[in-house]
């Protein structure tokens, strides 16, 4: 309770000091965690792929001259998690290779300002609970340190911020002045550009359905009854349609914004080296190095915010649950408070398993073709977030309990939903039809002696590449 | 707390013309979307649908009680009105004949319809708005679906240079108008053109300048649209490089809204007229100048009718400035009238030199109508009176309107503009019968000439045209009477009565 | 001075010069693109000391996160960085430039900032600027010319599929 009456008085003594603190309280875990980050990422992929991975590094041999004669000779495991460190210092110590004919100033700037949008997009993110206590009405410590900006449009911040982060890569590309690096950062920027629309949109319909852009609300308004009618259970949008299909999207989207695989185009080195940091090394590839990953956490924690349920560690509404069973209402209090109290741990353990998710996916998916990529990102993607949110638009509407209820409103989002479906298909057939009686054409080559016709199929729309 | 915003009250008939041309330009998307890469018939018939049923609720809206809709997003009164049912017009009448033009070109695109529909909506928002904010918008539904069409030759480098060379000093242009916009908008707080009225109104505040530079840019990124000098070096250019019914809807569309919003402005402006009328005074006069001259020493028949438009905008904005001077004395109706007519004119030529594409290929230099009287004469008989009238040759229209003009001027002291309408209209006798004479010249010589059939809607849109040049001059005292409806803006009145208030009521107002 | 104003100063100065780095950079696109870009985030901040949130971060987004990025893309695939070997003669029009320029320089400092100088306060509320009150007005008063934009940007889309699709 002191920390609290001391975070009330500064509050309004100080709110810089706050402030500063709550930065600090979200860039540090981010880089204390980065290097974490990459041996899990070793080891899960070595799991996977049924190796060993880094488990060495960090293992202690106690020394034949220590004192306690019981341990002597006896290692002491850490699982590798010294690794990162050893690859930190081997990125210190290595030659920093600047080549000649570059755009100086650019090539210095560009791993900073790759590293910029990583850290700065987590400014709006809700870490824990920023209400009540549970049972009390004080406003709650994690109120005055997190998130470092609770403001109106938060989600738009991080929509904002996200669509820089192609400046470092595309930077690097230019400065660079090597064929491959301009390549892989063209690749990037495309990239990049196609999905910020989906992502966008498969955001807006969960804006829809909050009424909000604060990130806390959306947060909230996941701890609301579940569909509108379990109250026992939280509504996370994940459990809903719209917010799964929007929740699918927004991971596609997610993987091609970080450029991880298998999105990882603009670094595919068996086409491009190693695309836009082909030309740094050392220091300057671990900043780019570390932008990929921080980016890649935070993101984690844009999608445990607007799907998973924020902070919250359990989907249910403890609150509810003890004043129905009032037989185990100490045990469902408990919960509330520890829910409440630890919050920022669910928050991290939710990132945590974004994470792991990226790595699976690394681990699953081959890379796919520039086209296919294309293709996924401009007719998949954002013809269904668009489509999604006409649904959401209609469920909005139609759940109002002047119109239809909650109930009435789930009917109506699962008719909307089949009738966009058949529409899609209808058209899709329709265009492939006029498609198919188009691009076939059948050429005629008269050949006197074999008196035979040659057909020539045109390759299709799929060979067109319109977006190259 | 968020203040409940009250939903304005709309007058859905007020909107109805322009919204079922957007919509007609809707359903004809989706046409072409189910049934791709087929014959534009469908498409053709749904967009001509939805003109005429445009026209017909334009049409039911005359004698109704004035007013705005939308808190003054669009307005009804009879100039609105009358441009809108002239935008109609040229839209319907360009599509009679591009079908075929189309095809003979071989770039038959469906979306040029859609495109086509919504630039006409946008006109119709230019020419019925008070709002500066609708006026832009509709500025820019017009002028980037213009943009897009005439690029739509796409392997002819001519084509995609019009279509650059339009945009990107359109878009400069739009840039002024939106500067000026800001102008107006910071003082007042308000996107209505009465906004400038009311810094008028209160001289004393400081805030006149910047009005007085509002209203300025306004003007420029209008006047740039109607192709008025020394704005119009695009519009030769452009004319010459799209293709010819894109031309002939641009010629005419672009030039009616424009006029029509340049009509409001000035009339909105009130006492800040002042600063600006002596300019357009010698707008007037180098456009009426350089449209004409320069259109002497022209090769191409679509420059030549570039540069006659230019000189045409110059006529009608001298009607404009006569209105402008002595609102209560002379009519807008003047303007109207020559509009009009201008519209019937333009629409028709081009649409006579479209037949000069067959095959792919198109010719529009003066050799390459050699011969076309003896191929297609009914088609070359309208275009003698298109030319008759745009000469201002008695019996045609086209004189009444420049008649009509020409008194007006007179009337309001405007006596060099008269004079310089007069002496170029003399002028311009050169070229246009140019273009008459290259029709009878015999292609039986070294070179043969080529032109595709008059096609069903080709003639349809002559015998229209010619005939209404020819009716309406016979009947030019009963139309205008008719027109005579809408000798004021209500944008004018109330500035003006603003204006008597104010004098009576504070010392130093004007 | 109050902390607001040096805020806006800095800020101000930031985005003034980042705009003049703009114009002297006219030979490297790439910078001056970049500037352009430091230029919109700026405004963006400058927009939000107002306390028009939704606009600053539009700004940021729209401008600076997507128009800018396309302009850099095609510089980059132009290879503008190359020097053009055409030298215009144009040292009339320079001059001509610079007299128009600062001309029109003169005009506006006199005719806008000037009678600017005297606004003192502000009379706008607390909600302005925030999505709820945008979105407010955006769908009730301005509704129309939202949908007339709407139209807008469908031509955009059938337009460019009319220009540049490469079978129609």
């Amino acid at each position: 309770m002191d920390v609290l009456g001391w975070l009330q008085r500064t509050s309004v003594d100080a709110p810089w000091l706050l402030a500063v603190i709550r930065v600090l309280l979200l860039v540090v875990p981010i880089l204390t965690i980065v290097p974490g980050l990459i041996w899990w990422e070793r080891r899960l992929l070595s799991w996977m792929q049924d190796r060993i991975g880094p488990n060495r590094t960090g293992t202690i041999t106690i020394p034949d001259n220590f004192p306690l004669a019981s341990l002597r000779g006896r290692k002491i495991r850490t699982f590798g998690l010294l690794q990162p460190i050893a690859d930190g210092v081997k990125l210190f110590m290595k030659e920093d290779v600047t080549p000649s004919s570059i755009d100086r100033k650019i090539y210095f700037l560009a791993p900073a300002i790759a590293l910029f949008p990583a850290f700065a997009l987590g400014a709006t993110l809700p870490q824990a609970s920023t209400g009540f206590i549970p049972g009390t009405d004080i406003l709650g410590p994690f109120h005055y340190l997190t998130p470092v900006a609770n403001v109106d449009i938060g989600l738009l911040y991080v929509l904002a911020i996200s669509s820089l982060g192609v400046y470092g890569v595309v930077l690097a590309g230019y400065a660079s002045n090597n064929k491959y690096s301009l390549m892989g950062g063209l690749r990037a920027s495309a990239q990049l550009i196609s999905y910020e629309l989906a992502m966008g949109v498969s955001l807006a319909c969960v804006v829809l359905a909050t009424a909000s852009l604060r990130m806390s609300d959306m947060v909230v308004a996941q701890e609301q009854a579940l569909w509108g009618f379990v109250p026992a259970v939280q509504n996370w949008f994940l459990f809903t349609p719209f917010g799964l299909v929007s929740a699918a999207i927004f991971l596609v989207c997610v993987v091609a914004e970080t450029n991880r695989a298998p999105f990882d185009l603009p670094e595919a080195e068996n086409e491009l080296i190693a695309g836009y940091h082909t030309e740094y090394s050392s220091m300057k590839f671990a900043v780019f190095f570390m932008g990929e990953y921080a980016a890649m956490f935070v993101f984690s924690g844009v999608f445990a915010a607007v799907f998973l349920g924020g902070y919250n560690l359990m989907p249910f509404n403890w609150e509810y649950l003890a004043a129905t069973f009032p037989a185990a209402a100490g045990f469902f209090k408990g919960m509330a408070a520890a829910n409440y109290w630890l919050g920022p741990l669910g928050f991290v353990a939710k990132m945590a398993a974004g994470i792991t998710f990226f790595i699976w996916l690394r681990a699953t998916l081959p890379r796919l073709r520039y086209d296919q990529l294309m293709t996924l990102g401009w007719k998949v993607l954002l013809p269904l977030a668009v489509a999604n949110f006409i649904v959401v638009g209609i469920w909005v509407i139609c759940s109002n309990e002047r119109v239809l209820g909650p109930v009435g409103g789930w009917v109506a989002l699962l008719v909307a939903m089949g009738v966009l479906a058949i529409l899609y298909m209808n058209l899709a057939a329709t265009i492939k039809k006029g498609a198919k009686s188009m691009d076939k054409r059948t050429v005629k080559l008269s050949d006197p002696q074999a008196k035979r016709s040659i057909k020539l199929a045109d390759p299709g729309p799929a060979s067109e590449g319109g977006q190259a | 707390m968020i203040r409940e915003q009250p939903i304005p009250t709309i007058d859905w008939l007020t909107l109805a013309p322009m919204t079922t041309v957007v919509v007609a330009g809707l359903v004809a998307l989706f046409i072409e979307m189910f049934r791709p890469k087929q014959s534009n018939g469908p498409i053709v018939t749904v967009s001509v649908v939805g003109l005429a049923l445009a026209g017909a609720l334009t049409l039911a809206q005359f004698g109704m009680e004035p007013g705005p809709t939308f808190a003054g997003m669009m307005v009804r009164d009879q100039v609105g009105l009358v441009l809108q049912l002239l935008l109609i017009g040229v839209c319907l009448l360009t599509f009679l004949f591009s079908d075929p033009y189309l095809r003979e070109k071989k770039i038959a695109f469906a979306e040029f319809y859609q495109l086509a529909l919504w630039s006409t909506a946008g006109g119709m928002i230019m020419v019925s708005t008070t709002n500066m904010l609708m006026l832009f918008l509709g500025l820019e539904v017009l002028s980037i679906a213009l943009y897009c069409m005439a690029g739509m030759d796409r392997k002819q480098a001519k084509s995609q240079e019009s279509a650059i060379k339009y945009f990107l000093l359109g878009a400069f242009a739009s840039a002024f108008l939106l500067m000026g916009i800001a102008y107006i908008y910071g003082p007042t707080g308000s996107l209505d053109l009465g906004g400038i009225a009311m810094i008028a109104a209160m001289p004393e505040s400081g805030y006149l300048t910047m009005a007085v530079f509002g209203v300025g840019m306004l003007l420029v990124g209008l006047m740039f649209k109607a192709a008025l000098v020394p704005f119009h070096q695009w519009a030769p250019d452009v004319y010459q490089g799209a293709p010819t019914n894109v031309t002939a809807f641009m010629a005419a569309a672009s030039k009616v809204a424009a006029i029509g919003a340049l009509a409001r402005v000035l009339s909105a402006s009130g006492a800040l007229q002042e600063f600006w009328l002596p300019a357009l005074f010698w707008v007037a006069i180098a456009t009426m100048v350089v449209g004409n001259f320069a259109a002497l020493v022209q090769k191409d028949v679509k420059r030549t009718l570039g540069y006659s438009s230019i000189a045409n905008a110059g006529y009608v904005l001298v009607a404009l400035l006569a209105h402008v001077k002595k609102p209560d004395q002379v009519p807008l109706t003047t303007a109207l009238f020559f509009l009009v007519v201008y519209c019937l004119m333009t629409v028709g030529s081009f649409a006579v030199v479209s037949l000069a594409a067959k095959g792919g290929e198109e010719g529009t230099r003066f050799q390459d109508l050699h011969g076309l009287w003896k191929r297609a004469p009914f088609a070359v008989g309208c275009l003698i009176v298109f030319v008759a009238s745009l000469i201002g040759i008695p019996p045609t229209a086209g004189f009444f309107a420049k008649l009509f003009i020409f008194q007006d001027a007179l009337s309001t002291g405007l006596v060099p503009l008269a004079i310089v309408l007069a002496v170029t209209s003399a002028v311009s006798v050169y070229y246009y019968l140019g273009i008459i004479q290259a029709t009878f010249v015999s292609d039986e010589g070294a070179r043969k000439t080529v032109s595709a059939n008059p096609s069903f809607g080709l003639n349809l849109v002559c015998l229209f045209c010619a005939l209404a040049v020819l009716v309406v001059s016979l009947a030019a005292a009963p139309v205008s009477q008719w027109l005579r409806g809408s000798t004021q803006l209500p944008g004018e009145a109330q500035a003006r009565s603003e204006l008597q208030l104010d004098s009576g009521g504070r010392v130093g107002a004007r | 001075m109050t902390a607001n104003q040096v805020v806006f100063l800095v800020l101000a100065a930031i985005a003034g010069l980042a705009a003049v780095g703009v114009v002297a950079f006219g030979n490297n696109p790439v910078r001056a693109a970049l500037l352009l870009v430091l230029n919109f985030f700026v405004l963006g901040f400058i927009y939000f000391t107002l306390g028009a949130q939704l606009l600053g971060i539009s700004q940021i987004m729209v401008y600076a996160g997507a128009i800018m990025v396309l302009f850099l893309f095609v510089i980059m695939m132009l290879q503008l960085h190359q020097r053009s070997p055409i030298v215009e003669g144009r040292e009339g029009r320079g001059v001509l430039a610079w007299l128009f320029g600062l001309a029109l320089a003169v005009v506006v400092f006199a005719s806008v900032i000037v009678p600017l100088m005297s606004v003192s306060g502000s009379p706008i509320g607390d909600e302005y600027g925030t999505p709820q009150s945008v979105g407010r007005v955006l769908f009730t008063t301005y509704v129309l010319p939202f949908e007339i934009a709407s139209v807008l940007l469908l031509i955009g889309i059938v337009g460019s599929i009319l220009l540049a699709k490469r079978r129609l």
